[in-house]
């Protein structure tokens, strides 16, 4: 079985691609299911940095074509961004990103949750189970091992900091929130740690606007009502789930006049994008999109970068014990089929010495003994082998040897 | 003992202007010298005024090099109100190289020697050279905060991803800084011109470039300060108009002096 990896990140592909090809966990459950098929396996990662398909099948080639051909039905312009992976870069690239070293943020802990969710949402086997598994307990070796993801380096802690460059003090700054994501709230946590107060809450539902507003305080208001509270508000954080822009150049630029040159600062956290990004063309307007933020953030951590660099050796190791593991089961079979034909001889012996129950019983323990002992290097040795890239001359070697060919 | 005193004060500003180009570079590294230098270089700069003041026949800075000695001290003495602060260093890449040319320039010029003769009445030069040249000094530095209000303000338009990595003053403490700066400057020209419109009037005498020049240079900052006031003139423009202004104090301070000390 080959691990095969397809998929985008914000390596190669610009937000504008990546929003195209973003799944929800439903919709990424569903694609992996349908990826699977009844024998193979496979999990689909989307997050806002990534969407990448995994995929587990005898046939590495006939798996990669099936990965394309479903991300280009997402969107037909992904392919020159799309990246390749087989087997133990496959495995290697997962690692990196369940740690963080992949992240725009390295060490960033969104990542670790998103990677489990994909991975109970997929249709994983043996192979994709293993890998998956894996990959989460290199993810939280690298963080409890290293510094990685101490230092408070994160989108929304960028969007505060980045408001208090406009305006200095973010004391009493009011606030408008447009849609409440889970960004998005760790968003507000950052500015009402500044000081600023929410002054809005604009929601599609109503109801969830409030809910928010008893949360953080502040106005409830309607999608349709935010354009004219921009007037009163210095920092507008957007992150709804909506398709077409909450706020268009139009909005801003005809509150522009009674903001009397005041600053406005618009933070867009949204995957797709929710504030026109032609507002930052404005006078006075400083409008930062999730691939901003991100860019910022990635700049300050130095600190977290000499973190990563042990990150990397951890999970190199991790990995490697993963492509040894995916190895052994080269010879896994040739194990299994010599130690059950080594068992149906001693019990054809034993059943042939016609001995009384507490002889038989010394005889078992006994021969089990001896049998365990005599198969314990070789099954060490083929395994070994098996992860040095010969296992396969082993495997082949122990059943001509013992004549399992019959067995396979 | 003046020029004892000119060359270690060369040579402080000097080595605050290299720091800073330093500090810009790599933050964090130089900034405390340079700070050091700007404060060492003006208390000996001031030592040397007060050389000059003791030694002069009347007031020692009527000429316009002398002038311009002092223009530097003010300049950097108001610059040293923000210019210790971590996130202001960066002002100081723009003031402390314009000082050690413009105090090379006096010295070359006889500004900063002791034989200075006053043609004009001790009083009337301090209201009228000083006020002017402290207006000017102001003028400068909110210029100076002005193309490092626009610099901060190209980097967050243009997303740039050191935005955080090298830190500068917030955009709105800049505009207000400055603005506040043209608000103590502007009552001090204004003073100043009255005072040489009283003399003009008192003694007689003619109107000339520099005069008009400088009228036009109060006009603008006038203007700014209207503008801010009543049409909420902020940010990016109210930072050009600034630099407007800071251009005809240029030409007052460097490229008209002569017709008018003569």
């Amino acid at each position: 079985m080959s691990v095969v990896l397809v998929g985008i990140s914000h390596h190669q592909a610009p937000v504008e691609l990546r929003e195209r090809a973003a799944l929800d966990p439903e919709r990424a459950g569903e694609l992996a299911r349908t990826l699977a098929g009844e024998r193979g396996e496979a999990v689909c990662l989307s997050t806002c940095n990534r969407t990448e398909l995994y995929l587990a099948e005898e046939s590495a080639d006939e798996a990669e074509r099936k990965a394309e051909a479903a991300l280009l039905a997402l969107e037909e312009e992904l392919g020159p961004s799309l990246y390749r992976l087989r087997d133990e870069a496959a495995a290697l690239h997962l690692f990196r990103v369940a740690a963080g070293l992949d992240s725009m943020v390295p060490g960033e802990g969104e990542i670790l949750g998103q990677v489990r969710g994909a991975h109970d949402l997929g249709a994983t086997g043996p192979i994709l189970d293993r890998l998956f598994r894996d990959a989460l307990h290199a993810g939280k070796k690298a963080r409890t091992e290293t510094a990685i993801g101490e230092s408070p380096a994160s989108v929304s802690s960028a969007a505060a900091a980045l408001a208090e460059q406009v305006f200095g003090d973010l004391n009493g700054r009011p606030v408008l929130v447009i849609g409440a994501g889970e960004a998005g709230e760790l968003a507000i946590k950052s500015l009402r740690a500044r000081g600023a107060v929410i002054a809005f809450v604009a929601n599609r539902t109503r109801d969830r606007a409030e809910e928010l507003t008893r949360a953080y305080g502040g106005d409830a208001l309607s999608l349709e009502d935010v354009a004219r509270s921009l007037e009163y508000v210095d920092v507008v954080l957007s992150s709804t789930a909506s398709p077409d822009w909450t706020l268009t150049r139009g909005d801003v630029q005809g509150t522009l006049q009674a903001r009397r040159g005041r600053p406005l600062f618009l933070i867009d956290l949204a995957v797709p994008r929710d504030l026109d990004p032609t507002i930052n063309e404005l006078e006075g307007c400083y409008l930062y999109d999730i691939d901003d933020l991100q860019a910022v953030v990635a700049e300050t951590l130095a600190g977290r970068r000499r973190e990563a660099e042990r990150a990397e050796t951890i999970v190199a190791g991790e990995a490697e014990r993963f492509r040894e593991w995916q190895a052994s089961l080269d010879v896994v079979p040739a194990i299994a089929s010599l130690r059950a034909h080594a068992e149906e001889i001693r019990e054809a012996e034993l059943d042939r010495a016609k001995l009384s129950g507490a002889e038989r019983r010394a005889a078992e323990s006994v021969t089990a003994a001896v049998l365990n002992k005599l198969l314990h290097l070789p099954t060490i040795r083929m395994k070994q082998a098996a992860a040095a890239a010969d296992g396969v001359i082993y495997a082949d070697a122990v059943r001509h040897l013992f004549g399992l060919e019959d067995e396979r | 003992l003046a020029e004892f005193l000119f060359w270690p004060a060369l040579l402080a500003y000097g080595e605050a202007a290299f720091a800073y180009y330093g500090e810009a570079r790599h933050p964090g590294r130089s900034g405390g010298a340079a700070t050091w230098g700007v404060r060492i270089g003006w208390l000996v700069q001031t030592a040397l005024l007060g050389v000059q003041a003791a030694r002069a026949d009347g007031f020692p800075w009527s000429t316009w090099a002398g002038s311009l000695n002092l223009f530097v001290w003010f300049v950097v003495g108001a610059y040293l109100i923000w210019g210790c602060r971590p996130r202001y260093r960066l002002l100081g890449l723009a003031v402390l190289p314009l000082a050690v040319v413009l105090f090379a320039l006096a010295r070359a010029g006889g500004g900063t020697d002791t034989t200075a003769q006053g043609q004009y009445s001790n009083l009337f030069l301090v209201l009228h050279v000083g006020l002017v040249l402290a207006a000017f000094a102001g003028f400068t530095l909110a210029a100076g905060l002005s193309v490092l209000y626009l610099w901060q303000e190209r980097r967050l338009k243009r997303h740039e991803r050191t935005i955080l990595s090298v830190r500068a003053p917030a955009l709105e403490k800049l505009d207000h800084v400055a603005a506040r700066t043209i608000a103590f400057a502007l009552p001090a020209l204004t003073l100043g011109i009255a005072v040489g419109i009283v003399r003009l009037e008192d003694r007689g005498g003619g109107y000339d470039a520099l005069m008009a020049v400088t009228a036009l240079t109060w006009a603008v900052y006038a203007g700014y300060l209207a503008l801010r006031h009543f049409a909420g003139w902020r940010g990016r423009r109210a930072a050009y108009l600034v630099l407007a202004g800071f251009a005809l104090v240029v030409i007052v301070r460097l490229a008209l002096p002569v017709t008018h000390f003569a």
